[in-house]
């Protein structure tokens, strides 16, 4: 358990009363506040990777070509976004870790990512469902973090949600299409939000860490996300002729480093090279 | 000792004019926008590049050509930085980069229509687009978007209904 920054050091408030510093200008002020940033910057970073990951996939199995592009564009940008927070990670954290080092030399029990990315593609609907349960959150967390206290945060989040908003109109757009389809198509997407819901609860669910880094102002608290998630979800599964599950369960722990079975078989795919040939380059 | 005199920032600019995107070779980095800013730190020529999209693989390309570029013409200390803020829009793109864009068959960007969420999705609803995207071969503005990701992530599939050719669009960002 990373130890929690000083909660009364009076520079916490003045920088997150709006007043925006480099990362390295915050650590140097609130010093204790660095395994808490370490840790939420690789939940970022995780998660973004074991979705572009997974996405990555359907690489050359998409059942539209257009589809196919679509995907590993999506992945593509995904794995960008990896780049940056893994980066800031490993410049926060002061190791000399780079992106690189983070993303194939940790195993699953370190990772950080929420559990929905790293469970299996399923079919189609079930990877747009998921793609669009996420995309609808991480829009609306960039646009949080875009008033980030941390310059650099900001200026990650910035870039990424330009690349985002597309994501997730593509998703949206089509979650609709096939929810408002044929009997197949919308029973398919039914059965896809029923399975992925109750692994949506993990990303408005905060902890200490989250806690941690709401109060320096670098990012919001995972709750205060709920709400407005739910209803640009609702408004579109509605419109997808959908029933939102009202099962409030929530599937947790991949935030926290306890993942599914799965998220080791991703890996080990994933990292293969690097396990297999250390140091390798290209 | 040889005192060599710097060159100044607007050469240097002009040589980067003669670096292509590695992708799209018809437009240079600067038609791009992607060249934010270029001076001396000493003997050390700084060039301030913006990536376009985050996961493009062309990025660290650019990066390795702008510098292999300026040391072929004598720089011998360059280093690129990235700037990440603000981020790089289409909008940037210039006017001359345009025509050369349309010209090797890909529409340019429709200036100002990088697009929020809630406009994506209104457009949608209300039965697609009211962005006129011209046919970059006939000039037509019958044309229909296929698909808004192509064939690398800053373009969209389009087709003309004119001369029923397909084609890509260099989409807003």
């Amino acid at each position: 358990m990373p130890s929690l920054p000083d909660m009364a050091t009076p520079n916490v408030t003045e920088l997150a009363a709006g007043r925006r510093g480099a990362s390295r200008d915050m650590l140097a002020e609130v010093p204790d506040l660095k395994p808490a940033f370490f840790e939420w910057l690789c939940r970022m970073g995780d998660t973004t990777l074991i979705l572009g990951h997974r996405l990555s996939e359907w690489c050359g199995h998409g059942p539209a070509l257009e589809e196919d592009i679509a995907i590993a564009n999506t992945a593509l940008d995904l794995i960008g976004h990896t780049q940056m927070w893994l980066n800031l990670a490993g410049e926060v954290e002061g190791q000399g870790r780079s992106a690189d080092d983070l993303a194939y030399l940790r195993d699953a029990m370190h990772f950080r990512n929420a559990l929905l990315v790293e469970l299996p593609n399923g079919d189609i609907g079930r990877t747009l469902m998921r793609q669009f349960l996420f995309d609808a959150w991480h829009h609306e967390m960039l646009g949080r973090l875009e008033g980030s206290a941390v310059t650099e945060v900001a200026e990650i989040a910035a870039k990424a949600k330009k690349e985002v908003a597309y994501h997730l109109d593509r998703s949206s757009d089509l979650v609709v299409r096939l929810g408002d389809g044929t009997e197949e198509s919308h029973a398919r997407m039914q059965d896809a939000l029923d399975i992925l819901w109750p692994y949506t609860g993990e990303f408005c669910t905060g902890d200490a860490v989250d806690a941690a880094v709401a109060k320096a102002g670098i990012a919001p608290r995972p709750e205060d996300l709920r709400a407005p998630w739910l209803a640009f979800v609702g408004e579109v599964l509605e419109e997808a002729t959908l029933d939102m599950p009202q099962n409030g369960h929530a599937q947790k722990g991949g935030r926290q480093g306890r993942h599914t079975e799965h998220l080791g078989y991703l890996l080990a795919e994933m990292q293969f090279l690097q396990r297999a040939y250390p140091g390798a380059e290209w | 000792m040889v005192t060599e005199t710097l060159p100044d920032t607007a050469t240097v600019r002009a040589w980067l004019d003669e670096v292509p995107d590695p992708e799209i070779p018809v437009i240079s980095v600067t038609d791009l926008g992607i060249v934010r800013d270029v001076g001396w730190q000493g003997d050390t020529l700084v060039v301030g590049v913006t990536p376009t999209y985050s996961g493009c693989p062309a990025v660290a390309v650019i990066e390795f050509e702008i510098e292999a570029h300026l040391r072929a013409r004598g720089i011998e200390e360059v280093r690129i930085e990235r700037r990440l803020s603000p981020p790089w829009t289409t909008d940037w793109l210039t006017d001359a980069g345009r025509e050369k864009l349309r010209a090797y068959g890909i529409a340019p960007p429709v200036d100002g229509t990088a697009q929020d969420v809630s406009t994506l999705r209104a457009a949608r609803m209300a039965g697609g687009t009211n962005l006129v995207v011209e046919c970059p071969r006939c000039g037509s503005g019958a044309t229909e978007k296929l698909s808004q990701h192509g064939s690398t992530p800053c373009k969209a599939a389009y087709r003309c209904h004119e001369c029923l050719e397909p084609f890509d669009y260099f989409k807003c960002i």
